[in-house]
C-alpha cells in the first residue's frame, strides 16, 4: 500500500520538476493533467480501507476537472494564440531545474519542522505539497507568457489541494467543492483574458504589457 | 568452485556479448538479419592479429592509454558484485574507488587522444569530458541514495541486502528513480544513442569514435574489449537495482545477474532503434535530468531503519 502511495508522491515531485524543465507549453499543459490526476487519486489511494460516497465523489470531481477540462481550456487558449513554447523565460530551463532541487531540499527541511497529524504513509506528502506551491509560486514570476503564468496557479492550487490533503483528513464537503469551484471560474476567466489580451496584443507576453500607452 | 570466484573469468569471457546483443536488436528493429552475436569476438580477434600504426608526434601516452583504460576497467569489475554475489574485492567506501577508477579509465583515453596532437581528437576528448563531468555525479549521489537506504558503504553489502521487500518498503520506490538514473547513466558512459551514436562516423557529431580514431589493430581491439566492459559495469549496477532476485542460491541469483544484464542490453538496443541521437545542448540537460533524479533519491529515502 504504502509503495503505491509513495510512487504517485514521487510521481507528483517528478511532474513538478518537468514543468519546471520543458518549454513545450502543450507538454506542459499535460504534465499539469497529469499532477492533477496523480493527486485525484491519492485520497482514494490513502483511504482505500474506508471510501466513502463522499470521498469518491470528491476525488471523482476532482480529476475530471483537472485532467480533462482544465487541459481543454487552455488547450484552446493555445490554439486561438497560436503559441507553441516557451520563449526566454526570466529564468532559464536548467536554472529553474537546479532552483527545483533546492526548493525541495527547502521543502524537507521546513517539513521536518511541522508538527505531523495525518496517518504515517502520507508523511511524505507535506513536503511535497509545499515544494509544488514554491513550484508554482516561482513558474508564476519566472515565466513571460501569461498561459505558463496560468499553469503556474495550477500547480500553486495542486500544491495547496495536497497540502490540506495531508493535514485535514476530513475536509467538508462544501468547502472543497467550493474550491474546486473558485479554481474553475478562475481558469474559465483567465482563458477569456488570455483570449482578449492575444487579440488586443498580438502576443501573449506579460512583460510587455507594462507598456501599453500609446506613444 | 566458489560462484564468486567465477564472476570474473565470467564478465571478463562474456562481456563482448553485450555489444552483440545490442546490435541484434538493432538489426531486428531495422529489419535485417544482424550479425550473430558472437560477431563482436571476431572482430576482437581480427584486431589483435594486424599490426598497429603509430603516429611520429605520439609519445607513450599514445600507446599505454589503451591498455590503461583495459586495466581500469578489468579493476572495477573486481568491485562489482553481480546477482547477489560478494566482489572479489569489497571494503567500506569502495562505491568511491568503483566511481573513480571508471573516471581514472576515461582520464587514460583522453590522454591518449589529446597525445596524437589532433584538433580533432582534443574536440572529441573535449566533449566526452564534458558530459562526464555531469555524469559523475548523477552516478556518486545516486549510490549515495542507495548507500543511505541501505546503510552499507561497500557495493557488495548493498547489492547483497537488496531485495524485492527492500524496494517495497518506505522510501524504496526512490531507489527507482536511482535505477532510472543509473541506465541513463549506462547510455551516456558507454557513448550509446541518445548521447553519442557509436556507428556514426560524421566528424561533428561524432564523441567517442573522436578519440579513438587514431587507435588501430590490438590497441583498438582493447578499446572495444574495455568499452564492452563498462557496459557490463554499469549495466550490472543498475540491473542489480532492478531485478533484486535473491534465492540464497548462488547459481540461480548469478543467472538472474546475467538475466539483467541482458535485459540491459535489450534496454539500450531498443532506445537506439527507436529514439534519435539528441542535440548536443540537449545532453547536459538530459545528464542534469539524471543528476536531479539522484538527489531526488537521496532526499527522499529514509535511512536505514
Amino acid at each position: 500500500m504504502s509503495f503505491w502511495l509513495e510512487s504517485l508522491i514521487i510521481l507528483v515531485v517528478l511532474c513538478n520538476l518537468r514543468v519546471l524543465g520543458s518549454s513545450r507549453l502543450t507538454a506542459c499543459i499535460q504534465t499539469v493533467a497529469l499532477q492533477g490526476a496523480l493527486l485525484g487519486l491519492l485520497p482514494v489511494l490513502a483511504h482505500l480501507d474506508a471510501l466513502s460516497a463522499r470521498l469518491l465523489l470528491q476525488a471523482a470531481a476532482s480529476t475530471v476537472l483537472k485532467a480533462a477540462v482544465f487541459p481543454w481550456l487552455l488547450n484552446r487558449a493555445l490554439r486561438q494564440a497560436g503559441l507553441q513554447r516557451e520563449v526566454e523565460p526570466f529564468v532559464g530551463f536548467t536554472a529553474s531545474l537546479a532552483a527545483g532541487v533546492l526548493f525541495l531540499g527547502a521543502a524537507l527541511w521546513l517539513a521536518a519542522r511541522l508538527p505531523h497529524a495525518g496517518p504515517e504513509a502520507l508523511s511524505r506528502l507535506v513536503p511535497t505539497a509545499l515544494f509544488t506551491i514554491f513550484v508554482g509560486l516561482f513558474v508564476i514570476v519566472s515565466r513571460r507568457q501569461a498561459v505558463t503564468q496560468v499553469l503556474g496557479y495550477l500547480v500553486f492550487e495542486n500544491g495547496i489541494y495536497a497540502f490540506g490533503m495531508a493535514f485535514a483528513e476530513k475536509q467538508p464537503l462544501l468547502v472543497e467543492l467550493g474550491i474546486l469551484l473558485d479554481v474553475f471560474m478562475g481558469v474559465f476567466v483567465m482563458g477569456i483574458t488570455l483570449f482578449h489580451i492575444h487579440r488586443e496584443f498580438d502576443h501573449l507576453d506579460t512583460d510587455r504589457l507594462t507598456a501599453l500607452r500609446d506613444s | 568452485m566458489r560462484p564468486e570466484l567465477l564472476h570474473l573469468p565470467l564478465a571478463l569471457f562474456c562481456a563482448p556479448l553485450l555489444p552483440g546483443i545490442i546490435n541484434r536488436v538493432k538489426a531486428f528493429f531495422a529489419g535485417r538479419c544482424g550479425p550473430s552475436v558472437f560477431q563482436p569476438y571476431r572482430d576482437l580477434l581480427k584486431l589483435l592479429r594486424k599490426g598497429a600504426v603509430f603516429s611520429r608526434t605520439a609519445t607513450w601516452v599514445f600507446r599505454a592509454g589503451p591498455l590503461a583504460s583495459l586495466v581500469c576497467a578489468a579493476a572495477a569489475l573486481a568491485l562489482l558484485p553481480l546477482g547477489g554475489l560478494p566482489a572479489l574485492v569489497c571494503f567500506p567506501g569502495d562505491i568511491v574507488l568503483f566511481a573513480y577508477v571508471l573516471a581514472l579509465g576515461r582520464f587514460c583515453t583522453v590522454a591518449a587522444a589529446l597525445d596524437t596532437g589532433s584538433a580533432f581528437e582534443g574536440m572529441g576528448a573535449s566533449r566526452e569530458v564534458w558530459f562526464a563531468a555531469l555524469a559523475e555525479p548523477a552516478l556518486l549521489l545516486g549510490l549515495a541514495a542507495m548507500a543511505r537506504q541501505g546503510g552499507e558503504l561497500s557495493l557488495t553489502g548493498l547489492y547483497g541486502s537488496l531485495e524485492p521487500a527492500v524496494l517495497l518498503a518506505p522510501g524504496g520506490p526512490a531507489l527507482l528513480l536511482v535505477a532510472a538514473a543509473l541506465l541513463i547513466i549506462t547510455l551516456a558512459e558507454n557513448s550509446r544513442i541518445p548521447f553519442d551514436d557509436p556507428d556514426t562516423h560524421l566528424e561533428l557529431t561524432m564523441i567517442h569514435e573522436v578519440m579513438v580514431l587514431d587507435h588501430s589493430g590490438p590497441d583498438f581491439g582493447l578499446i572495444q574489449y574495455a568499452a564492452a566492459l563498462r557496459l557490463w559495469l554499469l549495466g550490472a549496477l543498475a540491473a542489480g537495482l532492478l531485478l533484486p532476485v535473491r534465492t540464497g542460491r548462488p547459481w540461480l541469483d548469478l543467472t538472474a545477474g546475467l538475466c539483467g544484464l541482458c535485459a540491459v542490453a535489450l534496454f539500450t538496443g531498443v532506445v537506439e532503434s527507436v529514439m534519435a541521437r539528441l542535440r548536443l545542448t540537449r545532453v547536459s540537460q538530459l545528464l542534469a535530468a539524471a543528476a536531479a533524479f539522484s538527489v531526488l533519491a537521496l532526499m527522499l529515502v529514509r535511512g536505514a531503519p
